[in-house]
């Protein structure tokens, strides 16, 4: 009897195993695919000429495969959307952590997972009926898809995944350091800002990466009102972004030219394999702490 | 156990479901241009009406890749919205044409332009015209929208009107319904789409005089027009099934059908 449950134990583990491995078996072969897909155009184009090239024009007589404004763009709409976005995230996260009544917390709280689960297609139809148009009104320019509507539109999405990371780690903040700061004669916000923001801090900081992930890696919205034309970023331009630049052009694409798509999207995996490990060295510290 | 057994039955009687519908009526598998989802849809069904328990199957991946796909035996028949290149039928491929395509020049309905020449609509999109009083509109810089690269109404649009790698787009949008959104939000947008999805919400504009239509299309007078055609391997058999779908959207029956889904006959 004894022997029969230790041989079930034994086929249960196994098959956990192999269900574990299925996981580590997609991140292996999506890596090396895109290694081994990616590395021939970056060979032929040349390393230098394809991540500094400012001229990307895939499909004419003479090709140009530059993505140096794809990663220009990358960053600075992503950085754009973390200025814009963490600081409207983390306030709202302190509010509904700290100072917001349970009632009104429950109702911000589910507003914001809500806010999660919107698909990224309906945010890009939305920022192209309503913002693309108020931009070029606003601004009185004369077409305003941009590099700013994309920023608008990162920054609304990254809020649920900043406000929800920020608020569990200042919820995680022990009571007995916010009452001592109290009973010190400390006054409630003066306790929030010096004590609770500094105890989950790197809680905090795993959120903005969290955002700066989210951020790099959104293509459908953005392509929808950024305009997609490969120029070198600036705010109210056109422009195409690292992940658009694979989506836009895939579905045509033949020869070099897609092979130098896949080579684009190395480079997005390898920014965000960065990021992963900023994210990860972030948590570990917190856990250390 | 009495659930594993009763869903292997399930799974059994599925299958023996599916190969049977499979072998009685056969498939053909289409594969290519976006542009003529309408007008492939639309055989596609009346066919499958005629012709119980066959399946159509329509890939939407581009013109290239459709070529491409019947080049390497991944499809029956490949769908391009442009003719095959010179070095395409050195290949072994060959071209029907099964319909033609009218490429539409739209504008903001607000906008008071409604005729541009051949070379006027040129000349904008390669940025030598960038303001819509040069060509008797309002003043007001135009908005260039076009398509990504690759795509077959771009590669229509830019070969008729001899501007390939010339234009400067302000957007690269990646479908028809993107382009005329867009150009219906913005007063001095101009785009281009083929002449099938055009919808109220833009003004379509006649070019040198030629308002799009199918009877001017057809007899040639509307120039900015392109040709959907069927491809299909020089010499190689196609299997019974693909060979009467075929037949039957290239005869003469089913030209009207080809006009309801807004494209143009070719007879």
């Amino acid at each position: 009897m004894k022997n029969k449950k230790k041989v079930l134990e034994t086929v249960i583990h196994g098959i956990f195993l192999i269900l574990g491995l299925i996981t580590v078996g997609c991140v292996l072969l999506i890596s090396v695919y895109l290694v081994v897909s990616g590395i021939p155009a970056i060979r032929e184009i040349g390393i230098i000429d394809f991540l500094f090239g400012k001229e990307w024009s895939s499909t004419s007589s003479d090709p140009e495969y530059g993505i140096l404004p794809f990663i220009l763009t990358s960053i600075y709409g992503t950085a754009g959307a973390i200025l814009l976005g963490v600081p409207i995230g983390f306030l709202s996260a302190v509010y509904l952590a700290k100072i917001a009544p349970p009632k009104l917390k429950a109702v911000i709280g589910a507003a914001v997972s809500l806010l999660a689960g919107i698909p990224s297609v309906v945010y890009g139809l939305v920022g192209m009926l309503v913002l693309v148009p108020g931009i070029r009104m606003l601004f009185g320019i004369p077409d305003g898809a941009s590099l700013l509507a994309a920023i608008v539109v990162l920054a609304v999405m990254i809020l649920p995944s900043v406000i929800k990371v920020s608020m569990t780690a200042l919820e995680a903040v022990p009571k007995e350091y916010e009452d001592a700061s109290l009973a010190l004669g400390a006054t409630p916000v003066e306790t929030y800002f010096r004590v609770s923001v500094p105890a989950a801090k790197s809680g905090i900081a795993a959120a903005v990466v969290l955002g700066i992930g989210r951020a790099i890696g959104e293509a459908m919205a953005v392509m929808m009102v950024s305009g997609n034309v490969a120029n070198m970023p600036s705010i109210f331009q056109s422009v195409r972004f690292l992940t658009t630049a694979v989506a836009s052009e895939m579905s045509y694409s033949s020869g070099l030219q897609r092979q130098a798509l896949f080579s684009i999207a190395l480079v997005l995996f390898l920014f965000i394999l960065l990021i992963n490990a900023t994210l990860n060295f972030f948590l570990k510290r917190s856990k250390e702490k | 156990m009495k659930k594993f057994i009763s869903l292997t039955l399930v799974a059994l009687i599925a299958l023996v479901a599916f190969s049977g519908c499979g072998s009685k009526g056969g498939t053909v598998s289409t594969d290519g241009s976006t542009s003529m989802e309408n007008v492939i849809g639309a055989l596609k069904e009346a066919f499958e009406k005629e012709n119980s328990g066959v399946t159509v199957t329509y890939n939407p991946t581009g013109s290239g890749t459709g070529i491409t796909a019947v080049l390497e035996g991944r499809c029956d028949i490949g769908l391009s919205s442009r003719s095959l290149k010179e070095e395409e039928k050195a290949e072994g491929l060959t071209e029907t044409t099964l319909a033609l395509d009218g490429i539409a020049i739209i504008v903001n309905p607000s906008n008071p332009v409604s005729d541009l020449s051949l070379e006027n609509i040129a000349k904008i999109y390669k940025g030598e015209i960038t303001n819509w009083k040069d060509v008797g509109g309002n003043d007001g810089e135009i908005v260039l929208i076009g398509r990504e690269a690759g795509s077959g109404t771009r590669d229509g649009f830019e070969s008729i009107t001899d501007t390939e790698d010339e234009c400067k787009y302000r957007q690269e949008l990646t479908s028809t319904g993107d382009v005329i959104t867009t150009v219906s939000g913005n007063p001095n947008a101009i785009g281009y789409a083929s002449l099938a999805s055009v919808k109220d919400t833009v003004k379509v504009l006649s070019v040198d005089g030629v308002s799009p239509s199918e009877a001017t299309v057809q007899d040639g007078s509307y120039k900015v027009q392109r040709p959907f055609v069927l491809v299909t391997k020089t010499g190689a058999e196609l299997s019974e099934t693909a060979q009467s779908f075929m037949d039957y959207i290239t005869s003469s029956e089913v030209s009207d059908i080809i006009s309801a889904a807004g494209a143009v006959p070719v007879k």
